[in-house]
């Protein structure tokens, strides 16, 4: 057991602390965004908004010229062109997440998108579409799942016709996140109806203002998170906003999905929510007493706290079998997601508890707490827990890959 | 950087875990829970020794190995997995610890070295200290001590035996001392001994460090702690394989039921579960080994008790994955779900623990 990560890297954290310092707590400004309005309690930043102001695209330019965002991805695709550093890295995420600097920005486009295009996409599609994505400048929404495509995604149905040069596309789509936000969409398409399933799929980029494309807002449980349903009528795109070929569209979502898996669920993120918890329940009080004195509420708060240790200390082990190749984690990533998003969801479910009626205030009641993020993030993350891959799914894959239990058998329905 | 054991440290764990498998089956273990495998248990016991696991905590200055907490934790989990019936916590965990943190110089030249060559087994009792029950409690009045200890671990065939007074005072007995009055205390885990101790007026040599400062003995209930959670997340780890092994050949509607998705679920469950407690268990040794007291007796406390709550939760499923076969003693899964249920409550249940852990954070005024 060795948590040094070497003198070789004292400069750069001490380079990364003296920026975090300076940004300590700043404020992140999208006048015209208003998803990001519960951003911050979703991604554990600070509530505490007392530091310097940045606009959001000016944030993400600086990140990247310091080399705190999208620090691997090549200069000319408008990254900071640096070498993969785990260790860096870490440094960043541990450094922004203890002195409370907002995060860059995340979402879609950036966390699913652009290390798509890096792997699968053609020199000028990379060009064409990273840096802006980087810059925030181009949202991304997720064309994936559909009405009869949750669990079972590889049944999507919405169809693609290559006609005189173009995509003709047809269908619908559903969960879309951020859909009435973004100028683009990557979407998984049935271009080849005779193929199998899963080989029939096309991964393709869509222009949110083609002709034919209708947005439908999608109202969801906390009434701010922005889904949409999304119908496409004789949408039609020009042949070369394919990714990869025809029939890989499969292959290609599925390079980047245990990725979004593993971000739904980010250990330095619930270890600040458990932190703002504990001041919570050390400020509210009941019948004069603060609510951390109560034995029953404690007790509670102490359970949560151990498991957010656990998996704090587990993703010091998965950051260890990436530096480490020989070490074997193999079930140790498999679990992140059913685990991080669980844990989440009791941790904001504590907090609702121990406020009891005062727990129940949502939007924009006077006497609301902490904006009424509690609620938002209690009910976000049991989304969260559905989607992503449901976690029934999710012990599916760990119980037939991780323990290699034997697959449900197959039922034939004769119709 | 690097988190997880080392490659010695596994190795050493592999050692232990096949020593068990090639000497302690379930045949073996329940001659042994059954009180007639007396020889058995010798021969078990000296086998471990021989892999050297008396000498891990002892310094080397003193003749032992000298390595750290997380070392032992390796071996506590091979001892968890394969439900070692032999002693360990107290005798090569806690009592090395104690004299090596709170004896003078001279206590530990004379006694560690007798941990090391094997001629002096120690068993230790903190129970008091950690939470009296009923009216047990310890006081030295002119150098006797009197009272009673509940739960004194590893202290059947020892030849002195630690105890400590409801102040942390760490203090030696002999384990054949005429005014003490001894009994085994029947548990439901066959495969480990408690004592409950009567002193009258027994001669007692104090730690001397102990008596001075207080951390002496939290340090010596941390690694206890730490060592407890180790064993039950080996015990889990062992009932989660039992479980799916079992899942993969057992038949019903003629189909493996590990193909149902009711059970794939418990063990997935359970793996997700455990999976993160390597890790925090692992921590927790390690910043036993480097970290101020302070940081590391919170790992210790959140150790114990999440393993505690974890380890629980396993065993019942586990069993349940079983069907009948795991309520049965012919499979003997009894074993594990016994051990992980002691562990469990000793040096402090997790209701305790935590509490112990909120004050540690100032949380309770």
């Amino acid at each position: 057991m060795d948590l040094e990560f070497g003198s070789e890297y004292d400069d750069f954290t001490k380079d990364v602390q003296d920026f975090c310092k300076e940004y300590s707590n700043a404020i992140i400004t999208n006048a015209n965004d208003k998803k990001f309005e519960m951003h911050d309690a979703l991604s554990g930043n600070s509530n505490e908004k007392t530091g310097k102001v940045v606009n959001r695209s000016d944030w993400q330019r600086l990140l990247i010229e310091k080399g705190y965002f999208a620090r691997s991805i090549p200069k000319e695709y408008g990254g900071y062109g640096g070498e993969p550093d785990i260790i860096k890295s870490r440094i960043i995420a541990t450094e922004f997440s203890k002195n409370k600097v907002p995060n860059a920005m995340g979402g879609q486009g950036i966390d699913m998108l652009v290390p798509t295009l890096l792997e699968w996409g053609s020199e000028e599609q990379k060009q064409k579409y990273i840096k802006s994505t980087l810059h925030g400048e181009t949202i991304w929404c997720q064309g994936y799942s559909e009405p009869n495509a949750g669990s079972d995604l590889a049944n999507l149905q919405t169809k693609g016709e290559l006609v005189d040069g173009n995509w003709v596309i047809n269908g619908q789509k559903i969960w879309t996140s951020t859909a009435q936000f973004s100028q683009m969409m990557f979407c998984l398409i049935r271009t080849e109806p005779d193929a199998s399933k899963h080989a029939g799929i096309s991964f393709i980029l869509i222009p949110m203002d083609t002709p034919g494309i209708e947005i439908r807002p999608l109202v969801d449980m906390t009434l701010k998170a922005g889904f949409n349903e999304v119908f496409f009528d004789d949408v039609t795109v020009p042949e070369e906003n394919l990714v990869a070929k025809r029939g890989e569209g499969w292959s290609v979502a599925n390079s980047v999905l245990g990725h979004e898996r593993g971000s739904l669920a980010n250990p330095n993120a619930t270890m600040n929510r458990l932190n703002t918890l504990i001041n919570l329940m050390k400020e509210e009080t009941i019948d004069g007493r603060r609510l951390i004195d109560v034995p029953s509420y404690r007790d509670r708060l102490l359970q949560v706290q151990g498991k957010v240790m656990a998996v704090q200390a587990h993703s010091l082990r998965l950051l260890s079998s990436k530096i480490n190749p020989n070490q074997n984690v193999k079930l140790g990533g498999m679990i992140q997601k059913l685990v991080g998003t669980e844990l989440r969801h009791e941790l904001e479910g504590l907090a609702i508890d121990i406020m009891g009626e005062l727990g129940t205030l949502y939007e924009d009641d006077p006497n609301v707490r902490d904006g009424g993020s509690w609620q938002f993030t209690y009910m976000y993350f049991l989304g969260l827990i559905i989607g992503g891959g449901t976690n029934q799914i999710q012990k599916n894959i760990i119980s037939e890959r991780g323990l290699g239990m034997p697959r449900e058998p197959k039922v034939t329905v004769e119709v | 950087m690097y988190f997880g054991l080392s490659e010695e440290q596994e190795f050493f764990q592999d050692n232990v875990k096949k020593f068990l498998a090639d000497n302690a089956s379930i045949d073996e273990i329940r001659k042994i829970a059954s009180g007639e495998g007396q020889d058995l248990q010798s021969e078990i016991f000296q086998g471990i020794i021989n892999l050297g696991i008396n000498a891990l905590l002892v310094p080397e200055k003193y003749g032992g190995l000298g390595v750290g907490l997380l070392h032992a934790v390796a071996i506590s989990q091979a001892l968890g997995n394969g439900v070692g019936p032999i002693p360990f916590s107290g005798s090569y965990v806690m009592a090395p610890l104690a004299i090596n943190l709170g004896g003078s110089e001279s206590q530990k030249e004379e006694l560690l070295p007798k941990i090391v060559s094997n001629e002096t087994r120690f068993g230790i009792g903190l129970s008091e200290f950690v939470g009296a029950r009923e009216d047990a409690g310890l006081e030295i009045k002119n150098n006797k001590a009197s009272g009673r200890a509940l739960f004194v671990m590893d202290a059947e065939n020892s030849d002195k035996i630690i105890l400590a007074t409801k102040a942390g005072v760490l203090f030696l007995i002999d384990s054949k001392d005429k005014n003490l009055t001894a009994s085994r205390l029947t548990t439901v885990d066959k495969t480990r001994t408690f004592q409950e101790l009567i002193l009258d007026k027994v001669d007692c040599e104090i730690l001397e460090e102990s008596s001075k400062n207080i951390e002496v003995v939290k340090k010596v209930v941390d690694a206890g702690r730490i060592i407890l959670a180790a064993d039950t997340l080996g015990a889990s780890e062992s009932m989660i394989e039992k479980a799916v092994a079992y899942s993969k050949e057992r038949k019903q509607f003629n189909r493996t039921i590990g193909s149902f998705q009711a059970v794939k679920h418990m063990c997935a469950e359970m793996a997700a579960d455990l999976e993160p407690c390597y890790s925090l268990v692992w921590q927790a040794a390690h910043s036993f080994d480097v970290d101020s007291p302070i940081e590391s007796r919170l790992l210790a406390c959140q150790a114990k008790s999440h393993l505690s709550e974890i380890g629980k939760s396993v065993s019942k499923k586990a069993t349940e994955v079983h069907g009948g076969m795991g309520f049965t003693d012919l499979l003997g899964l009894h074993y594990w779900f016994k051990r992980i249920g002691l562990n469990r409550q000793i040096l402090g249940a997790p209701e305790i623990v935590r509490e112990e852990a909120a004050e540690i954070q100032g949380f309770n005024q």
